[in-house]
Parts: C-alpha cells; sequence; structure tokens
C-alpha cells in the first residue's frame, strides 16, 4: 500500500523520496516500462516506475507541434531533448544523431514516434535455421503470437487482413485500417502491371475512437507530436498503471544498480533527483525498460568487483550487436496533383519482398508516403523541420512567396524502404569515459555499422523503386545512396537474447542470465531485427516480460 | 535551446494599436488574394496565443520594435504607412534576410514573432493551404477525408 500513499502525495508536492521496499521497481516509462508497470499493477503488486524525463503535460501538444512546425525551433526542442543530461558521442564513419532518435519523459520516445505496428514474420526468429545467417532468437513466432494480440489490443491498432505476406493472426485488428490515399492510388495500378501486391499498413493510431482517445483528427504531424492524443503513446498505459496503484517518479535518473553480496540479485536502483539528492528505490524485482542505448549504458554503468564489466555482462555482449533499421527513399515528380502532407503517416505498403527464398538480399518493406516533399510549411513530416528550403525561412512574404509555395507543393510522390541488418558484434554503445554527462556519468558512444547484407539489401530495393516511378511516368528527382542510407530511429541488439549464457544477455523469459531478479524488456533483447518497426514487437515482449515476473514474485 | 514556456496568462493582451500593426503587417506578408479581416487574425493568431504569456510578450515587443523603427525613419506609425512603405520598413530592418529566432535580434524576434507568426497562422489554416492546393495543411486538425480525395473531387471544385 506505500505505492499508493506516495501517489496521493504527489499531487501536492513531488514527493521523489523513494517508496518502502516494492514488488517491482520499472526503469524508464516508454512501451515496456509502461505495460511492464500497468500489468503488475493490475495484478496487485507494488510498482515503482522511475523516469529520467519529465511528466509532459498532454494540454500543451498543440504548442508543442507548432514548435515541429516553425522554423525557429530544433527538432529536440520539441520534446526537450538535449543539453548536459543528454549528451553523447559518436565513433566510426557515421555520425548517428541520437538525441533526435529518442525521448526521455514519461511515455519515452512513443512521444513522437509514427505508430507503425506491424509483426515481425517467422522467419526473423529464424535467421541462422533459414538462411545461415546471424542467430535464431531463443523463441519463435508462435511463443510470442498471443502477446502480439495482447499488445494489438492495448496499443488499438487499426489494421487489416488484406496482406497476403503477413504472419498467421488469430482475429481481427481492433480496429478497421485507414483507407488508402489518392497517392496510394497513383502506384496502385503501376503496381499490379508489374507485380507487386500493396496492402494497409497496420499502426496504432485510432481509425476510429478507442479505448477513451478520439479518432484520428489528421494534423498531419504525427512525428513528432500528435496533438488529438489519436495516436498511440505509453504515457496512456502509464496512467493505467497508476490508476491501478503504480507509483510513478519522474525526473528520477537512474545512475546504477546496485546489487547484494552475492551479486546475484539487484537490491536498489540508485537515482538523481531534480533537487540533487540521492536515493535508492530497493525492490524484489527489477525491470529495465530504457531502449537500446541506455538499458546497455545503465548496466555497464553498473560495474562491480562481482560484475567487472558492467551488470549482467559475464558474455561481453552488453552494448554489443546495434542495430538499427537502414532506409532509401526515391522522391518523383509527376504530370499531376499527388495530394501529400494532408495526414502524417503513411496508408499503403507492401511485404512482398520479406519473406525472401536466399540469403542475399534481405528483407525489406515498401512505403508509399504520403509525405512527400515539401508541404506549405517545408515541413518533411518525417523528423526534419524542412531545412533551409521552408518557405517560412526564406527572404519572400505576400504574393512571391505564395508563388514558391505553388511551385513546390502539390506533384511530388515519395516510396521507402526500410532493410534488415544483421547484427555485428563491432557495431555496438560503449561508454565514453572522456565525456560526462550532468551527473559525472561517462556518456554512451555510438558506433554503428550498417554491414554490406543491409547496402545490398536497399540496392534491391531501390532498383524496385525505379521500376514502380517508370511505371508511373515519373521523374525521380532524389534517392537515397544505400551505402549512407537513413536511419528510423529504432535502437536493437545491445543486451540479447539467447540460451547460452556465453553469448548473450537475458534468456527466452527476458531474464537476464547473471543476475536472478533483473529483467530486461526493450528493442535491447532483439536478436536480429528483421525489417519491421519494432514497437510492438518490444510491446508483446513486455507482456510476456510481465507474466514471468509476475509468477517469479 | 528554447523550451516550451508553460505559464498562462491573461495578463498583457493586445491593445487595438498592437492589433492594427498585426493587420497592418498581414496586409504586407500575406498574398493579394487573401482578404486580411481582424476576424481571421483575432481567431487564428491572438486567439491561438491568448493563454501563452511568454509568446504574447515576444508579440509585443515585436510589434513594438517594428512600431518604433517606422516612427524613427520615416515619422509615421507602422500601420499608417502605404503598404509599400511597410515593406520597405521589414526589409530595412533585415527581417527577409535573418533566420526566425524567438530569443534572438530585434529583426530575428520580428521575423518570428511577427512574419511567422502571421504566417503560420494562415498556412496552418485551410485558408492559406487552399491557396496551394492543400485545403488540410499540416498543424490543422482537417479530418480523414481529404487525404482520399483525388483532385477532382476536392469540395472546391465541385
Amino acid at each position: 500500500m506505500q505505492a499508493k500513499t506516495r501517489r496521493t502525495t504527489r499531487a501536492k508536492s513531488i514527493d521523489r523520496a523513494p517508496s518502502d521496499r516494492v514488488d517491482v521497481c520499472v526503469i524508464g516509462s516508454g512501451p515496456a516500462g509502461a505495460l511492464i508497470a500497468y500489468t503488475l499493477a493490475e495484478r496487485g503488486h507494488d510498482v515503482v516506475v522511475l523516469d529520467a524525463g519529465k511528466r509532459f503535460d498532454p494540454a500543451n501538444r498543440e504548442r508543442r507541434m507548432e514548435m515541429a512546425l516553425r522554423p525557429g525551433h530544433d527538432f529536440v526542442d520539441v520534446w526537450e531533448m538535449g543539453g548536459r543530461r543528454d549528451r553523447y558521442t559518436v565513433s566510426g564513419d557515421r555520425f548517428y544523431q541520437l538525441n533526435r532518435t529518442r525521448v526521455k519523459g514519461i511515455g519515452g520516445s512513443t512521444l513522437h514516434w509514427v505508430g507503425m505496428t506491424p509483426r515481425l514474420h517467422e522467419k526473423d526468429f529464424e535467421m541462422r535455421s533459414r538462411y545461415g545467417l546471424a542467430a535464431d532468437w531463443p523463441i519463435d513466432y508462435a511463443d510470442l503470437r498471443p502477446y502480439y494480440a495482447a499488445a494489438e489490443r492495448e496499443l488499438g491498432v487499426a489494421g487489416a487482413e488484406d496482406n497476403p505476406f503477413a504472419p498467421p493472426r488469430e482475429e481481427p485488428y481492433p480496429l478497421p485500417a485507414f483507407p488508402p490515399s489518392h497517392s496510394d492510388s497513383i502506384f496502385a495500378d503501376a503496381c499490379e502491371e508489374i507485380g507487386i501486391q500493396m496492402h494497409s499498413a497496420p499502426q496504432a493510431r485510432n481509425s476510429e475512437a478507442y479505448d477513451g482517445r478520439s479518432q484520428c483528427a489528421g494534423y498531419g504531424t504525427c512525428m513528432p507530436v500528435c496533438p488529438a492524443g489519436a495516436k498511440y503513446s505509453a504515457d496512456v498505459h502509464v496512467r493505467k498503471a497508476e490508476a491501478a496503484g503504480a507509483r510513478v517518479v519522474d525526473r528520477a535518473a537512474v545512475q546504477r544498480l546496485r546489487h547484494d553480496e552475492s551479486g546475484e540479485y539487484v537490491e536498489s536502483a540508485v537515482y538523481v533527483t531534480p533537487a540533487g539528492e540521492t536515493h535508492a528505490q530497493r525492490a524484489d524485482a527489477f525491470a529495465v525498460c530504457c531502449g537500446g542505448v541506455e538499458t546497455p549504458r545503465l548496466l555497464l554503468l553498473s560495474e562491480s568487483d562481482a560484475h567487472p564489466d558492467g551488470l549482467a555482462n559475464s558474455s561481453g555482449a552488453v552494448g554489443r550487436y546495434f542495430m538499427e533499421h537502414p532506409s532509401v527513399s526515391t522522391t518523383a515528380e509527376l504530370d499531376q496533383d499527388t495530394r501529400q502532407h494532408h495526414i502524417g503517416f503513411p496508408t499503403s505498403e507492401s511485404h512482398q519482398f520479406y519473406d525472401h527464398e536466399e540469403p542475399r538480399p534481405g528483407s525489406f518493406t515498401l512505403e508509399f508516403q504520403n509525405t512527400a516533399g515539401s508541404d506549405v510549411h517545408g515541413y518533411d513530416g518525417g523528423g526534419g523541420m524542412g531545412g533551409i528550403l521552408a518557405p517560412l525561412y526564406g527572404a519572400e512574404w505576400g504574393d512571391d512567396l505564395l508563388e514558391t509555395m505553388r511551385d513546390r507543393y502539390g506533384n511530388t510522390v515519395a516510396v521507402s524502404a526500410t532493410a534488415e541488418q544483421l547484427p555485428d558484434a563491432e557495431s555496438r554503445v560503449t561508454l565514453d569515459r572522456s565525456t560526462s554527462d550532468e551527473f559525472g556519468n561517462p556518456v554512451p558512444n555510438i558506433e554503428w555499422r550498417v554491414g554490406s547484407h543491409a547496402v545490398e539489401t536497399l540496392e534491391h530495393a531501390l532498383s524496385i523503386h525505379r521500376n514502380i516511378v517508370d511505371r508511373i511516368d515519373g521523374t525521380i528527382t532524389g534517392q537515397t545512396d544505400p551505402r549512407t542510407p537513413g536511419t528510423v530511429a529504432h535502437h536493437l541488439g545491445t543486451t540479447r537474447m539467447g540460451d547460452d549464457p556465453d553469448e548473450s544477455v537475458v534468456n527466452a523469459r527476458l531474464r537476464t542470465h547473471d543476475v536472478r531478479n533483473l529483467y530486461l524488456a526493450s528493442g535491447s533483447v532483439f536478436v536480429t531485427g528483421g525489417a519491421m518497426p519494432p514497437t510492438l514487437t518490444i510491446a508483446a515482449l513486455s507482456l510476456k516480460a510481465a507474466d514471468h515476473i509476475d509468477s517469479a514474485l | 535551446m528554447a523550451r516550451l514556456d508553460d505559464r498562462a496568462s491573461e495578463s498583457g493582451a493586445f491593445t487595438a494599436r498592437d492589433l492594427d500593426v498585426l493587420l497592418a503587417t498581414a496586409d504586407v506578408v500575406y498574398p493579394s488574394a487573401v482578404s486580411v479581416t481582424e476576424e481571421f487574425i483575432e481567431t487564428y493568431s491572438v486567439g491561438r496565443v491568448q493563454d501563452r504569456e511568454v509568446y504574447r510578450t515576444g508579440m509585443k515587443r515585436a510589434i513594438a520594435d517594428v512600431n518604433a523603427y517606422a516612427g524613427r525613419y520615416t515619422g509615421t506609425p507602422f500601420p499608417d504607412l502605404a503598404p509599400s512603405a511597410r515593406d520597405q520598413v521589414l526589409r530595412e530592418m533585415g527581417v527577409d534576410r535573418v533566420q526566425p529566432e524567438p530569443e534572438g535580434t530585434v529583426p530575428e524576434q520580428v521575423r518570428y514573432y511577427l512574419v511567422n507568426e502571421l504566417l503560420y497562422a494562415l498556412y496552418s489554416t485551410p485558408t492559406g493551404g487552399e491557396l496551394v492546393g492543400l485545403e488540410n495543411p499540416p498543424g490543422y486538425a482537417g479530418g480523414l477525408e481529404s487525404y482520399q480525395q483525388a483532385p477532382e473531387d476536392r469540395p472546391a471544385d465541385e
């Protein structure tokens, strides 16, 4: 009952002192942490959630949207990322804009995600068995299948069973799919002619009112802000967890996990408050749900005599196998209006090239964009602020500005592709001991390696793009170089799952091999990344982890 | 780093003279196809920022700066100048050559709090979006119909 007492006092003055020993301490309040906290609180456990970020008032989302749309603000300003708290460094050939790809706050990075929620395919769990590539997961699609269905209900996924390439499912989507766009219809005939089947795109966005949240209002700014709250974000389950009795402490930056004398059990999570106070939250079990960068970092920061290379890192795998989803896009101009930027999300895609027969090229998805080219603000709808081409940056106004806008808007289309990359032990997150964050801790260093498998896959995808554009009589105006692909803000693989403690960090129950009461739930446990957006899989894994924590308590 | 300011206040309301400057600026920076009305400015600009004290203060400061500049160099308050003279005042201030910056120099703030404020108010609504062929522009909650419509099905063409 301690947690409930604390929660009621928080409204008067924020009390960030620890609760008495609780059943479960969850670190991180993104979708993984929020779902674990909610599930376990519903089952009667005392739960405390600690998050380094703040609570954002949903009433301010229109103003955050305005920040995203208007020049004069950086993309990371929208959700207040950056500064000493969020310092990082980068090694290797590629710069990685880490703070553009994550949000620290109640709800985590789902505050700014687009919201796409396909399932992984069966083959993604069996890359070694099927293709002799990378490694198999210790679980397969069938193990996760009921959790996928539960996750779709929790997040409120809109979809249709019109995708012949999708893995088997047991029940309809909770919400009907969004109808295809006019822009999709431009691609449809051409794709049919060359044998590419388009289908709807499952997403955690309300195509009709669901779970107390409104239907999509068409603001067109899903990433980085949905002012309507129609796009799922994990603050939804944080509120549900609190209603079920969990205590959620924001701006509680966990510094390290402290273990007992045996080194086999975590005793407490040590955190610092904005007032500079250091506290230790004790619990019977701990769930670290901090994504693919901060999860391994916290383990590395928790090194001790018993765990000299970092907590739960006897395998040496903590921080290794960092994967993203490399992506490319092709932009083209047509001799017709294409009706872009009315909404901020895709409505059609194709998974036809996902379940390949040969090892190479690998899986990729095709996404037909509804946000191609510049809109009236120059907003690119994909995490940028429109750059120097944004009309509101320029020297023009009045009729001259309108003429420029008319020239730039109207006849552009874009198709993109997201590819799987294989895990590489040298693609990794480490501690940079030469640079400190605001708490004096070494910052994360990112070294992301794309790998030839992904580049070859993206080259294949771009050839498909060219074929499609040719069929719609388009003129290509831009294509991504597959050797320097884009990223889509997915952090995977850095505390991989496996049966062998010498090769992996967590087992099939999401518990670390080395520490008996420490669970990890995030994209960090992925063994391979597939080419699908990972959030639904993260949610499914988290519901699975909650079951295992529940049974262990 | 610019942070969203959460403070709300009723104080510092716009005066009639402030509105005159907003209208006079809109008359310059909006395309000639738009008839600038007080109702539009009050709904999409003044109304949008009514509970944003810091932002409104920035707008009032930019309004005062433009007025002061006009008075100093032309001897006439900004709203009383001819449209071409108002355009010239803004350009002589450098507002067309700077990036919008809410915490920047005077011209940068005028660009952000006055010119871009008005442009955002216009082009994030169908009034401005339709001029470009985008009746549901980003920033406007225009629903889920227009993205499905072919150009020939647009309401304006019916």
